[in-house]
């Protein structure tokens, strides 16, 4: 099991992760060791075996849809890096 | 080290500063300031702190006692906690231990925060963490590491290492952690303090900083069991604003503390002692089975066969999960912005700056988990073994009411040891994962000490919704031994 350069970086822009080509390298190498060692698990047998996402019986927990307490606009927008009217304000979406 | 006849205020349990504040010995403010003031001399050292928030504890300590003279007797009245990095606090930085969130104030308080508050206390700071909660030892803070108070060369463990020391130096009467494969009850272990782990459920996580939303537990980090009964007391219980919190009755916690586990069925796994546990280790766990079958309690070997598959599915699940939940980091809504010109450029630089390696790094693998070709293989090969290590454990509770193993294999390590080694490091938490994907509870309570005086962590595991019985345990062991009651020397 080893991953490829190309790999590394096709994973990279899957999660949308700017990586510099000594981390890519980095990577390549770290992810290879760890998923050698995830490898043990693939020889269990697992035939007949449901999955577990989630441990609680908990299903389909559901609410009245009823308005509750809200944030307040102006605590919402505070954080953000660019606002403007009590929007976030993004780079544009479409080019031109 | 020595044995603690508190004669400073810092040096309080909470439930002994609750008995000291209700008979007016001193007031919240007294205890608030000795706690600053013990912040200020000895965090310099141990680095527990990510932000102090001092002025704001100072008033509502203020405010606690104008309550008291008023007749207000609520449970934790005027005490002081330190809470973990990744738990929002409505008007307190809260960066989890990384860059990318950076001076960012919550618009609003975790579930579990607000309870303790509501109950009385007030937040005195936050903890630093492995960034994200990623880590064992703090070492992947975007900020510092944390030292550990018995040796300032090794690591308090982590992620909630600088919830421990924290505790372990005296700089807070308790804390709360966050446990996803392990976090509250290793650094526990490792700084000599009680670290529990509720089940998955019992505790909301609203508000908590996501990373493996399957697995992340808050918990208590404490100088005593009593103090963990206490605090999960008032943070227990349903929560409309988490849907995976259970609707279950939160009991009084410290009613179990009778002191009594005669005939109580304690299960000891074969698996859990190893190649590669330090012989100190195993030594102190032995001898405090003993001790419990001392007390009455009935020794039974056990199996937990797939205990070896745990780390791995633990790591390919854990970082599924994180991928997922670290997508909203994207420099848009919250924490600083990025300079690219064209939106997705920006997205990559925001989180390739943003966030550190090991976080990078298990985004990285959560994301080849996920993606197409690789899926059924990795994640859905994980969540089937994940049954099979549930069943292992409901197996063993149909026969034993608690299990025990060592917290750790080892006591704390070098700062700098395992940090460029992720395996290694990984390893760190190999008896604690598995509790996590059972979602079952677990607590830490010390144990003893290695040949270089660094304290050793006992795990007392129940079924889910067992946290009477374990609390229950731990609190019989602890009042007949005095391995809790060390504290660190620190100038």
């Amino acid at each position: 099991m080893k991953l490829s350069i190309e790999e590394v970086r096709h994973v990279a822009e899957l999660a949308k992760l700017e990586l510099s080509d000594d981390e890519i390298n980095h990577y390549a190498l770290q992810l290879s060791a760890i998923l050698d060692y995830a490898e043990q698990i693939q020889g269990v047998d697992t035939s007949s075996v449901p999955p577990t996402p989630y441990v609680l019986p908990l299903s389909n927990v559901m609410r009245d849809d009823e308005l509750g307490e809200c944030l307040p606009n102006e605590a919402a927008v505070a954080n953000a890096a660019d606002a403007k009217n009590g929007y976030f304000r993004v780079r544009a979406i479409f080019e031109e | 080290m020595k044995n603690t006849t508190a004669t400073e205020l810092y040096q309080l349990t909470v439930h002994a500063a609750v008995a000291g504040l209700t008979s007016g010995d001193f007031s919240a403010v007294d205890l608030t300031r000795s706690v600053l003031a013990r912040i200020e001399q000895v965090d310099g050292q141990v680095c527990a702190y990510l932000t102090v928030a001092g002025e704001q504890a100072l008033e509502q300590a203020e405010a606690a006692d104008r309550l008291r003279a008023e007749g207000d007797s609520r449970p934790l009245l005027g005490i002081p906690l330190a809470i973990k990095d990744v738990l929002s606090t409505e008007g307190i930085v809260t960066t989890a231990g990384s860059k990318i969130l950076e001076g960012y104030r919550p618009p609003y308080t975790a579930t579990a925060v607000q309870r303790l508050k509501d109950a009385g206390a007030l937040v005195i700071g936050k903890t630093n963490t492995d960034e994200f909660a990623m880590g064992s030892s703090t070492e992947n803070s975007g900020y510092f590491t944390t030292h550990n108070p018995w040796n300032l060369d090794r690591v308090p463990g982590g992620s909630s290492g600088g919830s421990a020391a924290a505790v372990a130096a005296d700089e807070a009467l308790a804390s709360l952690g966050t446990d996803t494969g392990g976090s509250v009850r290793q650094p526990a272990s490792l700084c000599g303090v009680v670290g529990m782990k509720p089940s998955y459920g019992r505790v909301s996580r609203y508000g908590l900083i996501a990373y493996g939303s399957s697995l992340d537990q808050i918990g208590p980090i404490t100088k005593d069991v009593e103090d963990a009964a206490l605090i999960l007391n008032a943070m227990a219980g349903h929560d409309a604003h988490d849907s995976t919190s259970l609707p279950a009755p939160v009991p009084d916690y410290t009613a179990s503390l009778t002191g009594d586990i005669h005939g109580l069925r304690v299960g000891v796994p074969a698996e859990y002692f190893i190649d590669g546990m330090e012989p100190d280790v195993e030594t102190a766990v032995r001898t405090a089975i003993e001790h419990l079958a001392g007390l009455g309690a009935e020794i039974v070997p056990i199996h937990l066969p797939n205990t070896d598959k745990a780390l791995p599915v633990y790591y390919l699940i854990a970082t599924a999960e994180a991928s997922a939940n670290l997508s909203r980091f994207d420099g848009i809504r919250f924490g600083p912005g990025g300079k690219a010109d064209r939106l997705l450029d920006n997205y990559r630089q925001v989180r390739g700056r943003g966030f550190g390696r090991e976080v990078k790094q298990r985004i990285m693998l959560g994301t080849y988990a996920l993606s197409a070709g690789y899926y059924d293989a990795y994640y859905g090969k994980a969540q089937q073994v994940r049954t099979l290590i549930k069943r292992d454990f409901e197996a063993a509770f149909a026969d034993v009411d608690v299990i025990v193993s060592p917290t750790s294999p080892t006591t704390a390590f070098p700062i700098g040891e395992k940090a460029d080694d992720p395996l290694a490091m990984y390893l760190a938490d190999i008896f604690t994962v598995s509790l996590n994907l059972s979602g079952m509870c677990g607590i830490s309570i010390p144990c003893g000490f290695d040949r270089n005086s660094l304290p050793i962590g006992l795990q007392i595991l129940g079924p889910s919704l067992g946290e009477e019985t374990i609390l229950r345990a731990a609190h019989a062991y602890e009042q007949t031994t005095e391995w809790h009651a060390r504290r660190p020397i620190l100038a």
